[in-house]
């Protein structure tokens, strides 16, 4: 049986359910924009090998 | 009239803010601004997107280490009238609440720091964390009247992190921002110690205002606001300096050690004469003092690619 009366006390919880979900969204959010920004930065001359690759290919 | 955040059972229900009040917002706002000034005085550039992550991780770090001094403090903060509305002496929140929020955020800060910045800035965070969270307010804090000189260290890591953050080292200019805040602090919250009076004589806390009393205090005051002078000066000669810092630190220096001999001149019956009108006065050019020395280096790092910041 589900409670349909809605109380003043569930409005509460909404908001600050709200308010958490967005923050883990923004958090999501930051974190690939991060990783993109860190991936396309790259400067693959710095990995292992990166250097002899670069060598070789040249 | 009712409470309209109790449940049915009559027990408070925490809001998003009450969790917020945790993290010490105040002191997280200092803590970003230092740590992103100390950034952006390093000689090395960082993209925008790593800047943003890096301060905000710094910030949560602060934040959660602000938790967990909350949750260790409580039976003290119930005391002090400067801190019985904080979350959980209050009841908004439990003390398990607390500490579950702090650790939680202290992980989770120092872990997207290594991976935003670099591993030393984290490494450097956790460090700061510790040496707030247990250090200073586990340790310290009950235990001697240097607890202000020792912890205000904790204070005074966020522009080394910053440094770190862009150049992956430590340097001397990094170590003087640090200096700077840690010369700072005990004039501040001395002047402090003076107008809050019995708060921390109630709480047991061995202030230097209780352990040695009034007079010291103001002897120790305008002790530290002249190696401060020195030191915040002396600064301004340095590579984070230039004109408009050495300006700045020149005129706010002058105030403050101007503040620090008035309060050594006085006894307890001018002050409660006045109701320690002149240590309030101390204390609030104390928050501007800070603000506007990191706001003048700030200046001299953001006009410096003009060729106006600087000594060259």
């Amino acid at each position: 049986m589900t409670i349909r009366a809605e109380h003043e006390i569930h409005t509460r919880r909404r908001g600050r359910n709200l308010g958490i979900g967005l923050m883990l969204g923004g958090f999501v959010l930051l974190v690939m924009v991060l990783t993109y920004v860190k991936i396309t930065n790259i400067d693959f001359n710095d990995l292992p090998g990166g250097a002899v690759q670069t060598q070789e290919s040249s | 009239m009712t409470d309209t955040s109790t449940t049915h059972s009559g027990e408070y229900e925490a809001q998003l803010g009450d969790y917020f009040a945790l993290l010490k917002p105040r002191v997280m706002q200092l803590v970003v601004f230092t740590a992103l000034v100390g950034m952006l005085a390093a000689p090395t550039s960082v993209h925008p997107v790593v800047a943003f992550a890096s301060i905000l991780f710094v910030a949560i770090g602060a934040g959660a280490s602000g938790a967990l001094n909350m949750w260790w403090d409580a039976d003290i903060d119930a005391i002090m009238r400067r801190t019985a509305n904080r979350p959980i002496p209050s009841g908004r929140v439990q003390p398990g609440e607390a500490l579950a929020i702090g650790v939680a955020l202290s992980g989770l800060s120092v872990m997207m720091l290594g991976l935003a910045a670099n591993l030393l800035a984290a490494g450097m965070l956790l460090f700061t964390i510790l040496f707030y969270a247990v250090f200073y307010s586990m340790w310290l804090k009950r235990l001697t009247p240097q607890n202000i000189v020792i912890g205000g260290a904790a204070g005074a890591f966020p522009p080394v992190i910053g440094w770190i953050i862009a150049t992956g080292s430590f340097s001397v200019e990094a170590w003087l921002m640090f200096a700077l805040i840690f010369m700072w602090t005990p004039p501040h919250f001395w002047a402090l110690a003076l107008f809050m009076r019995n708060d921390y004589d109630d709480a047991k806390v061995p202030m230097l205002t209780v352990t040695h009393g009034r007079r010291s205090t103001r002897r120790h005051i305008l002790a530290y606001t002249v190696l401060l002078v020195i030191l915040a000066i002396g600064t301004g000669f340095t590579s984070i300096g230039g004109p408009i810092y050495l300006t700045a630190a020149v005129v706010l220096n002058v105030l403050f050690l101007i503040g620090a001999i008035r309060i050594w001149k006085r006894d307890e019956d001018d002050s409660e004469a006045d109701n320690f009108l002149i240590e309030r006065k101390f204390f609030r050019l104390s928050l501007w003092y800070l603000f506007l020395h990191f706001g003048a280096i700030l200046a001299e790092a953001t006009l410096r690619p003009y060729g106006f910041g600087g000594w060259s």
